[in-house]
């Protein structure tokens, strides 16, 4: 039995692991990923994603794993790679980030266009030029129509559970999709937190191993993986995979769930914090979820009636999650932390609007950029968000442009 | 290593019928020959190109043999994928270990410009598979493109004659000697009238411990300009006229293979293709003389390899 042992901590007992470990949200997601033990992980370094592939490392350094770990000179032979392996009937990781993910993007789309059920940890970054390092969602954004399930985790707790959630997604016969894991560059992938992880024997249980239907690419196989449609089955085959999508919906929920009960931590598609009684909200992605509670608390103590809403499932758009939550809510602050240049809305703006466009009484939007390459939003400045988007639950005024929070 | 026709006639044709290619196409010809000279049971990943874009239209496959095709530049890390599933699955006990063969088919295009980089990784990690680049000298599968295989001075839709540049204006990669630098155990180029040749070298390759390369001259015959039932004549000339050696480099040694090489002026080979018809024009060309030249430098350098590998 292996045990990672940090900050003196000790196994409880002879075989389980001890509940909780110091670690970051790299090393969390590494560590989900050695207890499934995929049979395949390709990767190329990219700062934040560094963490996850070196810790990795160690773990096939010290034998801990069957994992066939491919060094590959490129994310796009990350991705290809995983193709292969998975196609070959194997479990196949990859993490990235940025600009990575950019130069695999060829590779998103021929993974969920052959339906291979393959685990991205994406550690969200900008997107160069300028260069830049840190966090936003210009990545996630990036990849939003490439028919990925995608999760949003806002801790390194919740990397680790979604983690072990993730290949379960992925492989449901009525999914058969690539899927990622989302953790925020640096804020959740470099920061040290106490994270409860399971025992093995309880991760290797839950995840079981990957069983294909068709082992296409066995000897003896006749199947031709990949192939050429014309204009006869294109249109079809994408038809099939909004069925897929929408199906992996329910399915992250009951997975999400399962683990949920493992672990003691529910995890739901949308996250609500103040909501019951709330009047206006703000909507956020990812771990700026902190920020914006502490902000919530202080407009609460300033008597505004105001609630959160944070996506975890941002694909498939749980639409009918998100009416829910915003049930009653009068207006609702859109935190996008990326731009999506030349459209009528940046990302999640565009989401909300059109999730919520036929609510008999939907709630007026306004749109907040923030934290681009990094930038850190201090809590002050989204609580002027909810100053603002109370100003326009009275007025009953959307405004057509974004404000940019913390722009100098 | 000694192949008879008589055993090979007996292996099930594993490249069936009713693909669309072109009548005359060197690719089919070469593939099917491939296929039979491998004694395991082959995994085929394709590169995007003329072969996979006529073999795999869904619903219909011409492969009768496990096959993946996922992009244009990837199919050596796709095998490599799936080369490294294999290791697992079999350490862990979920399969079988049974003899396989790992094989790419790749055009030039994929393999000198695009996915030069995706090989070379993989080359490098080791995996242990048999890339065949189908080299016919351009992107033919878009519509006759130059890339960095097609010769000096041929008319591409992308290298046009006129009157300021005369075709192609640059030599090509000598791609050959490149996959050799990467110390793999097996490379070799053949050409697709040397059956014997090419399979034998075939053979080779599947039985190298680590990867191996073999660059297959296949002629098209819509892309050179010549008629289809030419195109063994062609590619023999192309031999013959040196612009083509056969040679294997076995753990880094190199040596020549088949007869009948660089026994004629390169102006042989070029007249038997349109796509030179603008430069054989004139007999005094200066880019017919270029292509001599470098052909004979070549040679030498090639024959002084070969000299040096036999003396070792
Ligand atoms: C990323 C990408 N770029 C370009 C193409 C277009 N494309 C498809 S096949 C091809 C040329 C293939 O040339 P080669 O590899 O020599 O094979 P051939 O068709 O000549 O046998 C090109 C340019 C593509 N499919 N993908
Ligand atoms: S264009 Fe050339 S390579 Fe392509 S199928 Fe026709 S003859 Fe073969
Ligand atoms: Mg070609």
């Amino acid at each position: 039995m292996t045990t990672t042992q940090k900050q003196g901590q000790k196994p409880s007992s002879g075989i389980t692991l001890p509940p909780a470990q110091a670690i970051n949200g790299g090393e969390a997601v590494a560590y989900a990923m050695r207890q499934i033990d995929p049979e395949v992980v390709a990767a190329y370094p990219i700062t934040p994603q560094t963490f996850i592939i070196e810790k990795f490392s160690e773990y096939v350094a010290d034998g801990l794993v069957n994992t066939e770990y491919i060094n590959v000179e490129s994310e796009h032979a990350a991705m290809s790679a995983c193709v292969g392996a998975t196609a070959a009937g194997g479990r196949a990781q990859t993490a990235t980030s940025g600009p990575g993910l950019a130069l695999m993007y060829e590779m998103l789309w021929v993974a969920s266009g052959m339906r291979l059920p393959i685990v991205m940890h994406l550690c969200s970054r900008s997107f160069s030029a300028p260069l830049n390092i840190l966090c936003d969602h210009s990545d996630v954004m990036g990849m939003r129509e490439s028919s990925w399930p995608m999760l949003i985790g806002s801790s390194p707790q919740e990397a680790y559970d979604q983690a072990v959630a993730m290949p379960t997604i992925a492989e449901n016969k009525s999914v058969l999709l690539p899927v990622a894991n989302v953790l925020d560059g640096f804020t959740v992938t470099h920061s040290v937190e106490r994270v409860e992880v399971l025992p093995d024997e309880v991760v290797k249980e839950f995840a079981g191993e990957y069983e294909p239907d068709i082992w296409a690419l066995q000897p003896g196989s006749t199947a031709t993986f990949g192939t050429l449609d014309a204009n006869d089955f294109y249109f079809e085959h994408k038809r099939q995979q909004v069925e897929a999508m929408k199906n992996s919906l329910e399915v992250v929920r009951t997975q999400l769930n399962a683990v949920g009960e493992i672990t003691g931590r529910p995890m739901n598609l949308v996250e609500e914090y103040l909501m019951d009684d709330a009047e206006i909200a703000l909507v956020v992605l990812g771990s700026s979820e902190g920020m914006v509670r502490a902000a919530i608390d202080q407009a609460r103590a300033d008597g505004i009636k105001v609630g959160m809403v944070r996506i975890r499932l941002f694909r498939p758009f749980p639409v009918a999650d998100v009416r829910k939550a915003l049930e009653g809510i009068g207006a609702v602050g859109v935190l996008d932390r990326a731009i999506a240049f030349g459209t009528p809305g940046n990302g999640l703006l565009q989401d909300l609007a059109t999730s919520t466009r036929t609510m008999p009484d939907r709630p007026l939007l306004m749109d907040f950029v923030y934290g681009l390459g990094g930038r850190a939003t201090p809590k002050q400045l989204f609580r002027q968000a909810v100053d603002e988007v109370l100003n326009m639950n009275e007025t009953r005024v959307e405004p057509d442009e974004p404000a940019y929070l913390g722009l100098k | 290593m000694t192949l008879k026709l008589r055993d090979l006639s007996l292996k099930p044709d594993l490249f069936g019928t009713g693909h669309g290619l072109c009548a005359g196409c060197a690719e089919s010809v070469s593939v099917r020959q491939i296929l039979s000279a491998l004694e395991n049971p082959p995994v085929v990943a394709l590169a995007t190109g003329c072969l996979e874009v006529s073999t795999t239209r869904f619903p219909d496959t011409t492969w009768k043999v496990p096959l993946i095709h996922s992009a244009f530049e990837n199919s050596a890390t796709t095998i490599g994928g799936v080369d490294a599933a294999y290791k697992a699955l079999v350490r862990k006990g979920r399969m079988e270990d049974r003899p396989l063969t790992f094989v790419v088919f790749a055009g030039d295009g994929a393999t000198y410009d695009i996915g030069f980089q995706w090989l070379s990784g993989a080359l490098e990690r080791g995996h242990k598979f048999v890339y065949i680049c189908l080299n016919n000298e351009g992107y033919m599968n878009t519509g006759i493109q130059r890339s960095s295989a097609t010769l000096l001075g041929a008319w591409t839709t992308t290298t046009p004659s006129g009157d300021a540049r005369p075709g192609k204006p640059e030599w090509h990669k000598d791609m050959t000697k490149i996959i050799a630098a990467h110390n793999i155990p097996y490379v070799a180029q053949a050409a697709a009238h040397n059956w014997k040749d090419l399979m034998t070298k075939v053979r080779k390759a599947e039985q190298a411990d680590g990867p191996a390369f073999i660059n297959v001259l296949t002629p098209c015959d819509r892309g050179w300009r010549f008629e289809p039932e030419k195109t063994m004549e062609v590619s023999q000339l192309m031999v013959e006229a040196g612009l083509w050696p056969l040679y294997e480099v076995v753990d880094g040694k190199y040596k020549m293979t088949g007869a009948r090489q660089k026994k004629r002026p390169v102006m042989d080979a070029l007249l038997s293709q349109k796509r030179f018809s603008h430069i054989t024009k004139n007999a005094d060309d200066a880019t017919i003389a270029a292509i001599q030249a470098k052909v004979d430098e070549e040679w030498d350098a090639l024959q002084a390899l070969c000299e040096m590998s036999a003396a070792e």
